[in-house]
């Protein structure tokens, strides 16, 4: 499978201001690539919801975005805290995110959720102390 | 309906209308923004009394045609700014959410 663009992001740490740039970035670059709109749809709601799991739990992290001929896949990756109990996480509803978080409207429980909802694949790869990999694909 | 149709509506008042004929498509109320990712669609109206900068990401990525502030609650200048340089249309109500679903209903319909 030929790689054909890829996008490089870094996502601040504690900063909900700016949550949500790398994610806008990507929807206007899938934008000016052709991209169909419910596709750019999915990938930056996925990817919204990804940053701001970063934002709130890990302090951050980076984002690869890569277009190729079938699809586009994200790569999240963060050194914060991991998952201890990943079947726990993605259950609707369960949340760890601080009062503060929550009245801002997030932590609701539905970050993982909706990411799987939203891409064709997701894969998890967490290790508590060290960090979490999510990876996700959305096809054309 | 235009969003800026909307906005003509009394009770209704545009904030921020840097796409102003975009066209409405069906109402979403809700404040939890991953819960109003996960369900509002594409071109609908959201209702919320939620004012903080995120919702202008959320709508952005969740392509929806405008926010609407219920409740006569006002978003800050620094949302206003971030909206018009996101393309996020902004309209602020009077009326509770209910009653201004209802507003759009009648004049969607």
């Amino acid at each position: 499978m030929s790689e054909l663009l890829s996008f490089h992001y870094d996502v601040d740490g504690e900063n909900f201001t700016s949550a949500g740039q790398a994610s806008v970035r990507v929807k206007k670059n899938l934008r000016q690539l052709g991209v169909d709109p419910e596709t750019i749809r999915r990938v930056s709601i996925a990817m919204y919801e990804g940053e701001i799991n970063m934002v709130i739990h890990a302090n951050g992290g980076v984002a690869d975005v890569e277009v190729d001929d079938t699809g586009i896949t994200i790569i999240l990756a963060d050194n914060g805290p991991g998952i201890a109990d990943i079947e726990k996480a993605m259950q609707e509803g369960y949340s760890t995110a601080r009062d503060e978080v929550r009245s801002l409207g997030f932590g609701a429980g539905m970050g993982l959720p909706n990411m799987k909802r939203y891409t064709d694949d997701m894969k998890i790869e967490s290790e508590p102390g060290k960090g979490t990999t999510v990876t996700m694909r959305v096809n054309f | 309906m235009k969003v800026i149709e909307l906005a003509g509506i009394d009770g209704f008042t545009a904030e921020a209308m840097p796409d102003e004929n975009r066209e409405i498509d069906g109402v979403y109320i809700g404040d939890l923004l991953s819960w109003v990712m996960g369900r509002a669609q594409a071109d609908n109206a959201w209702i919320t009394i939620m004012t903080n900068i995120n919702i202008v990401a959320v709508a952005a990525l969740a392509d929806v045609s405008c926010i609407v502030l219920a409740e006569d609650v006002k978003p800050d200048g620094q949302v206003l700014k971030t909206a018009e340089e996101k393309g996020v249309n902004i309209i602020r109500s009077r009326f509770p959410a209910y009653e201004t679903a209802v507003a759009l209903s009648r004049f969607t319909a």
